[in-house]
């Protein structure tokens, strides 16, 4: 038993570091998508802004689909409770997410309506986004379960207060990504339009990651026990601030890696209050969901991390080889 | 209409649309490898037209088989939350897997052939066409493991809880249909996406199009659709026996088969009178019993072997499964006929087979659809065979209502996908290589 409790605790992380890896590399195309019509004003301008994320977008939503299959082959009831039961919450991030990928794409072979593919990706992107903190809120912060593990709410459950605070500090995280990631990558007006961005939305983020603390430690009140949480405040705090300091200085690439390491601290909160769960019961503590009630069995779990000690380095490796390539300012707006 | 009805309507239709595009990038991610490796060799520009071109193509198509993907990725947790919860043990790792193995390395390199032909070396360009193209296998080969796992699952026990415990990934991984189902279904690709080849090239060698670059893209197109039909001829032999083997009542629903007997025939066209259990049409005597076996008197199984109410739907599977392999044998003819003409330098004055080969394309896909459905339907009832039945598989928390919703708005964005797709296509095509 001791053994497969290692394993249970591995597994909490990893799947958090895949969320992680997700949130901050779809976050910044996701981000890019919903602040589109507010950082490019011309149609080159939206043109550099999509194609400084066309190369790489698909390969960040991998991490996506990988983190969903690990939830599957690690904790496979926490999967189907969550997918089944928040269904058409799930597939309204299909829809979203299905709208975003291919508008990426229309836009750039479909010049006559590439405007209305704008739109569409905006909206998609900004859906998406945030819809996925609103899921994690309601995880986190419970839902109703019955005794075989079933969701017994419906649509409406998932719009509590709590769940929302989630998305909307989500969203405001991922907008930063995305407003970060284009001071990196474009140059001139476009460059002082993001550079303006980033200064909005980082204090946009103070406020949003201060009420999202509050609101962890006034809803878990042990939650001020525990160290994890400071950690994660500071974490949060801190390189928010920093980022006002780069952006003085005009650095190119540094709020990019501040505003990441703020949203790590996001993170860091969750895995505070929600170890060792994985969905809370807000109608009786007995039925929460956790690593120890809803993983596969020993083997299965052994398996799979072989495989993702051995593999996700070598996607870390070759991801960053490709990242090299396209390294530098995105300059023509014309690729194909 | 019940919920597990509407379920499995549902992931049959985004199933099966989904499917189109990952069979045409298996096909085109090939020929690009080929292309492009010839360029390499031979440093000449015109396989760097082809290469580019198709690139521009493989874009588009490969958009579209990811934004679908990720629905069924979900689907499992979202539609079928019961099966989700049994076989998490078995099924999560495959897919799992092929996150980490395949989808990386095909979307990730796929951003370099799409935008860094002019960034990074020849021998990188090639080398990301190598990945992208065997990423992709590696996609299907993943897939094709969860799916042959559910036709023949092994590798497992039944622990004392009652659940399906991983027991061997290497024997639920090379369970006994595996092989060959990934054999049979790359192939089915890769004439997918010669026919496209050779039907995009076609139409512009007959419109006097894009001279050197379309004749030689003909030429490459032509020689993978005379051989991987013949190739497939093979596999799909191989898969029948393999089905006799090991699903055996779904086999005899192939060929309308009801009485165990000897000397048992082979269908071409007919029908199926399952009230009264006989089947109509024009049949080889005696060649389904010696395919078997090269015996003309081996011994299949018949249907009434089986309770009746594990028969799948006997004269529809039969069906489908005539129309794959009808469509099969129309495709070898076919492409030995243009590998004859284009060996005898014809072909390219031929217009009545230039006209002919773009209303080939979709040809394949047909094929494609009619042999998953016939392989997925002739498993009914059950959802893992002999272990799990469709009806107990379905997400019990998930209203029917909420499936018409769902299945409603899939129906609409899928069409307006496929009129973009379509439209969009098109226009690549009509803008052609670069001159
Ligand atoms: C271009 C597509 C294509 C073509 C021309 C053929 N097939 Fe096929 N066939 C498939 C595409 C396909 C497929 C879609 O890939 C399937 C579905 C499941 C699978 O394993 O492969 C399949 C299934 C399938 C099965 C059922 C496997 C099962 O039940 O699990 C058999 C027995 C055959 N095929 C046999 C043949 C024969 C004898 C053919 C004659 C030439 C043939 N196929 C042509
Ligand atoms: C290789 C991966 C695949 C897996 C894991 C898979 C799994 C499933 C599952 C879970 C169902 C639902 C239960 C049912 O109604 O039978 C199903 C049904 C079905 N699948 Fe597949 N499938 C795969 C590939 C495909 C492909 C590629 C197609 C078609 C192009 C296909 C066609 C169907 C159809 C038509 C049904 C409905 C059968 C019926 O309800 O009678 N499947 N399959
Ligand atoms: C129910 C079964 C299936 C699931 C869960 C599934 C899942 C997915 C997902 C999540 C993607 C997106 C990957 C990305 O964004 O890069 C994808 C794409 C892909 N799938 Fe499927 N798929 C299924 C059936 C199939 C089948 C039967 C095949 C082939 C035999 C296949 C081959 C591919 C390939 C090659 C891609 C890459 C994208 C593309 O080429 O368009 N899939 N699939």
């Amino acid at each position: 038993m001791e053994n497969i409790q290692n394993f249970q605790i591995l597994w909490f992380f990893l799947i958090l570091i895949l969320f992680i890896g997700y949130s901050l590399l779809d976050g910044f195309d996701l981000g890019i998508g919903a602040l589109l019509p507010f950082l490019g004003k011309t149609k080159e301008e939206k043109d550099i802004l999509i194609n400084s994320i066309g190369p790489v977008w698909d390969g960040n939503e991998v991490w996506l689909i990988t983190g969903g299959g690990a939830l599957f082959a690690a904790f496979p009831h926490a999967y189907a409770t969550a997918f089944s039961g928040f269904y058409l919450a799930m597939m309204l991030v299909l829809f979203a997410l299905i709208f975003r990928a291919v508008s990426i794409e229309f836009h750039a072979y479909y010049k006559a309506g590439s405007g209305i593919w704008e739109k569409v990706f905006t909206l998609g992107s900004g859906l998406a986004t945030l819809l996925f903190g609103i899921a994690l809120g309601n995880v986190v912060y419970g839902v109703p379960l019955d005794n075989k593990m079933e969701f017994t709410g419906n649509f409406f459950t998932l719009f509590g207060p709590v769940p929302l605070i989630f998305g909307i500090t989500g969203f405001a995280a991922i907008l930063l990504q995305g407003a970060t990631y284009a001071v990196m990558k474009t140059e001139g007006e476009l460059r002082e339009r993001a550079f303006y961005a980033v200064k909005i939305l980082t204090w946009v983020n103070f406020v949003t990651a201060i009420v999202y603390f509050i609101t962890i430690a006034f809803t878990f009140q042990d939650i001020l026990y525990h160290w994890l949480f400071y950690v994660a405040i500071l974490c949060t705090l801190l390189w928010l601030t920093e980022i006002l300091f780069s952006i003085k200085k005009k650095h190119d690439s540094a709020p990019f890696w501040e505003s990441s390491f703020a949203f790590i601290g996001l993170w860091l909160a969750v895995a505070a209050v929600h170890f060792p769960n994985l969905i809370k019961a807000s109608n009786d503590q007995s039925l929460n969901i956790t690593i120890y009630n809803s993983s596969t069995g020993l083997k299965t779990l052994q398996l799979m991390s072989v495989i993702a000690i051995i593999g996700m380095p070598v996607v870390v490796a070759y991801t960053i080889f490709v990242y090299r390539i396209f390294k530098g300012k995105v300059k023509t707006s014309d690729h194909y | 209409m019940s919920a597990i009805l509407l379920a499995r309507i549902q992931f049959a239709f985004t199933i099966g649309f989904h499917f189109l595009f990952p069979a045409m990038t298996l096909g085109t991610t090939l020929i690009i490898l080929i292309s492009e490796t010839l360029y390499l060799a031979k440093k000449d520009e015109v396989y760097k037209k082809i290469t580019d071109f198709l690139v521009k193509l493989l874009g588009l198509i490969f958009v579209i088989g990811a934004a679908t993907g990720i629905v069924m990725e979900f689907s499992f947790g979202t539609n079928w939350s019961g099966y989700s919860r049994a076989v998490g043990d078995v099924f999560g790792p495959i897919l799992a897997v092929e996150g980490v193995i395949a989808f990386f390395l095909e979307s990730v390199f796929l951003g370099v052939l799409l935008f860094a032909r002019d960034k990074v070396s020849p021998k990188v360009y090639w080398l990301s066409a190598f990945l992208v193209f065997l990423g992709g296998h590696l996609s299907a080969f993943w897939i094709v493991v969860a799916n042959s796992w559910m036709q023949t699952p092994a590798g497992y026990a039944i622990n004392e809880a009652g659940k399906i415990a991983l027991t061997n990934f290497t024997g639920a991984v090379f369970n006994p249909s595996t092989i060959i189902r990934f054999c049979h279904t790359v192939m089915a690709s890769w004439i997918t996406g010669a026919v496209m080849v050779a039907g995009i090239a076609g139409y512009y060698v007959k419109k006097g199009l894009h001279g050197e670059t379309a004749r030689t893209m003909l030429k490459i197109g032509i020689i993978l659709f005379a051989v991987t039909p013949l190739l497939q001829l093979a596999t799909g032999h191989i898969h029948a026996i393999e089905v006799i083997n090991m699903q055996p009542e779904k086999a005899a629903a192939y060929e309308g088969h009801f009485n165990t007997a000897r000397g048992v025939p082979l269908y071409a066209v007919g029908f199926v009178d399952e009230q009264n259990e006989k089947t109509y049409g024009i049949y080889a005597p005696k060649a389904l019993s010696f395919l078997y076996n090269f015996d003309w008197n081996s011994e299949i199984k018949g249907l009434n072997d089986f309770p009746k109410a594990n028969w799948p739907p006997v004269n529809f599977v039969f069906q489908v499964y005539h129309i794959m392999a009808g469509i099969g044998i129309l495709l070898i003819a076919l492409g030995l006929l243009g590998a004859y003409m284009l060996w005898t330098k014809k072909i390219y004055e031929n217009k009545l087979y230039l006209f002919i080969l773009p209303f080939l394309i979709p040809l394949p896909h047909i094929a494609h659809e009619t042999g998953w459905i016939a392989a997925e339907v002739g498993r009914q009832p059950w959802i893992i065979y002999k272990l799990m039945k469709t009806s107990d598989a379905a997400s019990v928390v998930v209203s029917a209502g909420e499936i018409v919703f769902s299945l409603l708005m899939f129906f609409l964005i899928y069409i307006l996908l496929a009129v973009m797709f379509v439209k969009l296509f098109l226009k690549i095509v009509k803008d052609g290589p670069a001159a």
